[in-house]
């Protein structure tokens, strides 16, 4: 039986851009402990995202989750303020590979584009989460949906706790030391 | 079966035959960073390596914020220059007169190659497309990981081919192309794809605009974007190469596309792309008169010297009805601008001129908006707020359609400002 995450969802819809999740202005702090009193300052109706969002609630956004920029802060703002996992239809290539190398999970997830714009999955839905199987329950409104396994390259560099750690771990070739 | 250029140029760097979606690992020709050098430094560090992997390989040119307009920036721009220091790595491009925008230097200065591999830790690395090279963003802890491994996985993508026949009209420009194609494909259309530019319409396109087209290609989602490596490329690149490892590599003609489209660029016609976002595609007689309160011409998109001239060729003995930004996109633009008289024009009109690098691009400096303004601009990207307060619109056209409508403080098509 695998571990099942609950919490609370904040839905987003299709191509959320990384100015969105993480302004540029901000881009000079360097610290992703003080990144997610940022997170979503500019997503209308999101504005108190930064100061509500609890350990353990989820993102739940539709098509092309962080397009644009290749910033690492829009994965870390929302690591460090507690949210386990990304739930999203599709998500951009830069946004995805950021957060596999920061050992990040993002589940892409069927229908849940077109089930934000029915209404069918709304903030502050309770949602529960199986990270191994991809099931995510929406226990408020009763729905299911199904997320896609990651690869087995992407779940090691996860099961390490990012790409830093793999590669402290799996030191080989090439190192220049 | 034949491969397409990213099954070709990954395979040349593996040496074998590779088909799109297989898993590989590559040694990237260059490293691309930018301000972000100082944070990349640290994380490089934590993985316990003392030195990089090939100090001539790293590339870093500082111009996200140059000069610094705020202490943290200065502090990144001070990290960056120790590392290199203590790196030993000769290609650094500081805050002077010999730097620029990193995409634009980038080729300049010869590091752009056909053939190669460059990751760069900036969305926009695809750019050097336009020279034949394979090249993608990437994140910082990545570029860290590469520094210290010398190697970067990727899955081998798949492809799109978009061919272009015929020629564009006056007044009409490959960023109009483009902003056609954004709105076509859209901005998640061409995720994790490597885009192929084809057809006599690009052979016919210069170097500028070629850098034009492969810069947008992240805009579609794509890993990277291309164009051949054909004559003009080898002549741009002749005296310049950093590296004597590359070879022009194209696409077979029986490769096999996930994806094909094509365009006449004669229908090609003035557009924009709308707040706030990218594939937010109109003509621009869709958004004609609509006010602005800034324009802004410049950035690794649009801020080259045909694209200059571009701007004089409409403002020429005009004056600007709003505040108008220019910024060539590296000091050696900016140079030859000044001596065939294209700053004086645009000074003429009443533009400013600012020093080389992204400038309000991203929002740091030197041209932010205020709460309800609009700016219409020849940068890449329109998302809400990117420029300043959240409140403020960017629309995204030509240096052409910024010119015109920077004259008239409204959005105007330039075909009418050259009398067409």
């Amino acid at each position: 039986m695998s571990e099942v995450l609950r919490g609370r969802a904040w839905v987003f819809g299709d191509d959320v851009d990384t100015d969105l999740i993480y302004h540029n202005k901000y881009l000079a702090e360097t610290d992703p402990k003080n990144m997610p009193q940022y997170s979503f300052e500019y997503y209308p109706g999101k504005e108190n995202f930064a100061r509500e969002v609890k350990r353990g609630d989820f993102v739940v956004a539709g098509k092309n989750f962080g397009c644009g920029s290749s910033r690492e802060h829009a994965v870390y703002c929302l690591k460090e303020a507690g949210v386990p996992v990304i739930l999203a239809e599709t998500c951009s290539r830069i946004y995805y590979r950021n957060a596999i190398n920061n050992g990040y999970p993002v589940l892409f997830v069927k229908g849940i584009s077109q089930a934000i714009k029915d209404g069918k999955i709304s903030d502050g839905d309770l949602l529960e989460v199986e990270l191994e199987t991809g099931t995510i329950r929406d226990t408020t409104n009763g729905g299911t949906f199904h997320g896609d396994a990651v690869s087995d390259l992407e779940r090691d560099i996860m099961a390490s706790g990012g790409l830093i750690p793999y590669l402290k771990a799996n030191k080989k070739r090439g190192a220049g030391d | 079966m034949g491969g397409t250029f990213a099954e070709k140029a990954l395979g040349r760097s593996v040496g074998r035959t590779l088909r799109a979606n297989e898993v590989v690992t590559v040694e990237p020709d260059f490293c691309m960073s930018h301000d972000n050098t100082g944070p990349i430094s640290r994380t490089f560090k934590k993985i316990g390596v003392k030195n990089v992997w090939d100090p001539k390989r790293l590339v870093v040119i500082l111009d996200h914020g140059v000069p610094a307009p705020s202490s943290d920036h200065a502090v990144n721009h001070k990290e960056a220059r120790e590392f290199m220091r203590e790196q030993g790595a000769p290609h650094f491009y500081d805050v002077t007169s010999g730097g620029g925008v990193c995409h634009q230097k980038f080729p300049e200065e010869g590091f752009a190659l056909p053939g190669q591999i460059v990751i760069g830790s900036d969305s926009h690395t695809c750019t050097y497309g336009a020279f034949g090279t394979f090249a993608t963003g990437i994140g910082r802890s990545e570029m860290a990981a590469a520094w210290a491994t010398g190697q970067i996985w990727f899955k081998v993508p798949e492809s799109m081919k978009i061919t272009a026949t015929g020629r564009l009209g006056r007044g009409v420009s490959a960023k109009d192309f483009i902003l056609k194609v954004m709105g076509d494909v859209k901005s998640d259309g061409a995720d994790y794809m490597s885009v192929e530019f084809h057809g006599d319409g690009i052979e016919n396109m210069s170097i500028s605009e070629r850098m034009t087209l492969c810069n947008l290609g992240i805009e579609m989602g794509a890993k990277n974007a291309v164009c051949p490596p054909d004559a003009k490329v080898l002549d741009f690149i002749k005296g310049r190469e950093k590296s004597a490892d590359w070879e022009p590599i194209w696409a077979d003609p029986d490769a096999v596309y996930a994806k094909e489209m094509t365009y006449d660029l004669y229908d090609i016609v003035p557009g924009v792309a709308k707040p706030h976002t990218v594939d937010n595609y109109a003509a621009i007689s869709e958004v004609r008169g609509t006010k602005i309160d800034q324009a802004f011409i410049g950035t690794c998109t649009n801020g080259r010297l045909e694209d200059l001239h571009a701007a004089a060729e409409i403002l020429r003995g005009k004056k600007i009805a709003v505040r108008t930004v220019v910024i060539p996109a590296s000091w050696n633009i900016y140079r030859e601008a000044m001596r065939d008289g294209t700053l004086d024009a645009l000074l003429d009109a009443g533009c400013i001129v600012c020093n080389s690098g992204c400038g309000p691009c991203l929002g740091a400096h030197m041209g932010t908006l205020a709460p309800g303004e609009a700016c219409i601009s020849t940068a890449n990207r329109n998302f809400k707020g990117r420029m300043g307060d959240k409140d403020s619109f960017i629309y995204l056209a030509s240096p052409y359609a910024v010119a015109a409508s920077a004259a008239r403080g409204e959005i105007t098509d330039p075909r009418e400002a050259i009398g067409l």
